[in-house]
């Protein structure tokens, strides 16, 4: 349901913040505020500030978590691996807009960089958030390919044409910076299966080679789980990869349409 | 805290299979409201005067009276899906929220009925 304000106890102590000082002799010190909430206190979420020396410190807003984690405040928690834009891991709200630390430069942002967990999901601590739910609505769309034709000895075919309508649609990470950036999911999150795991299902519609797509199309067909998108269009627009859920959800539309006749 | 396994809260209750329908009518209400809403607007500022005659006058050249009734029924109708979508957004407790829902479909309907009948009584009127 809609919640337009944090619980009492999720509201940001703004008094309990920490300042780490960059070391004396820096010159380009570059102040990060980052959201800290410990579950093992009683205590409020709070927003830490750490000043850097950008001078000794690699280019990109994870660069710069990873150097703060391993030289000024171990306690900083944090999803990384890859640091390439593949895994997906790094996702949090960097400077008011969901994407992938790793491949955000801290020159894009003026000012002092603002850094939160993924909006409005349950925050395990500091900047990771809770995607169990997330993962399960990706699980429920069943992503692999389904077919009741025995399958081949060699290969399953598909011409060039039907492999081009997969592009722009399995580039997807399942960062989850896309849904968590959508109001809908934020109001209805427990039955709207939000961008990425609509545009998952897509995948699996377009994809020529799968043979249920009726019966998928009976899943999503749902005043809930497909139909509170509102075509906000905030999911395209923060998708760190460039993609466009709002388009696949509705060509996913269109297809209801199609088959009522 | 619920003990059932994130799939199975993932899942629900299932898809109800339906939905289309209410976002088809959704655009093509709205498609239809794109002519007649012009329409009205236009005809309503090119009044000489705006007193009752006038207005009475109007109404009863059957094309009007026509495009009227079209014109009240597309807007609320259309009215109806949209407050019902703007509920379901918002409003969280499912008990609250089929009754408002029935609530404002019951008023615009009784709002669409007065305006069609509003609209045939002058139609068909000495």
């Amino acid at each position: 349901m809609a919640q337009l304000t944090l619980p009492k106890n999720s509201k940001i102590d703004r008094n309990a913040g920490k300042v780490f000082k960059a070391p004396a002799g820096a010159k380009n010190v570059r102040a990060f505020k980052i959201y800290r909430y410990d579950p093992d206190t009683q205590a409020n979420p709070r927003v830490d500030t750490y000043e850097i020396d950008m001078d000794k410190c690699g280019p990109m807003v994870l660069d710069a978590l990873i150097k703060i984690k391993s030289e000024m405040d171990s306690t900083l928690t944090f999803r990384r691996s890859c640091r390439e834009g593949i895994c997906g891991s790094c996702a949090m709200n960097i400077d008011g807009t969901n994407t992938l630390a790793c491949t955000k430069a801290c020159d894009d942002v003026k000012g002092e960089v603002k850094i939160y967990p993924l909006p409005h999901m349950p925050v395990v601590k500091d900047l990771i958030p809770d995607l169990t739910h997330f993962y399960a609505q990706y699980a429920s769309v069943e992503p692999w390919l389904k077919t009741d034709t025995p399958a081949p000895t060699r290969e399953r075919l598909q011409s060039e044409e039907d492999r081009a309508k997969l592009d722009g649609l399995y580039e997807c990470i399942l960062c989850a910076c896309c849904s968590t950036s959508c109001p809908s999911y934020w109001w209805n999150g427990d039955r709207y299966l939000g961008p990425a795991v609509l545009m998952a299902a897509y995948r699996w519609l377009v994809d020529s080679r799968d043979e249920a797509t009726g019966e998928r199309l009976d899943q999503l067909e749902d005043p809930f789980k497909l139909y509170r998108c509102h075509t906000i269009m905030n999911c395209s627009k923060t998708c760190p990869k460039g993609l466009n859920p709002a388009k696949a959800i509705a060509e996913t539309k269109k297809m209801l349409v199609e088959r009522r006749g | 805290m619920s003990l059932r396994s994130p799939l199975s809260q993932a899942r629900g209750l299932g898809s109800a299979k339906e939905g289309v329908g209410h976002w088809w009518v959704q655009r093509l209400t709205a498609l239809a409201l794109i002519p007649l809403t012009l329409w009205f607007v236009v005809s309503v500022a090119r009044f000489p005067l705006l007193d009752h005659a006038t207005l009475v006058a109007w109404i009863k050249a059957p094309l009007v009276a026509v495009a009227l009734v079209l014109f009240f029924l597309s807007m609320i109708h259309h009215a109806a899906l949209g407050v019902q979508v703007v509920i379901e957004d918002y409003v969280g407790n499912e008990g609250v929220k089929l009754v408002s829902i029935v609530l404002a479909k019951f008023a615009l309907y009784a709002i669409a009925a007065a305006s069609v009948f509003a609209v045939l009584k002058i139609a068909f009127g000495a």
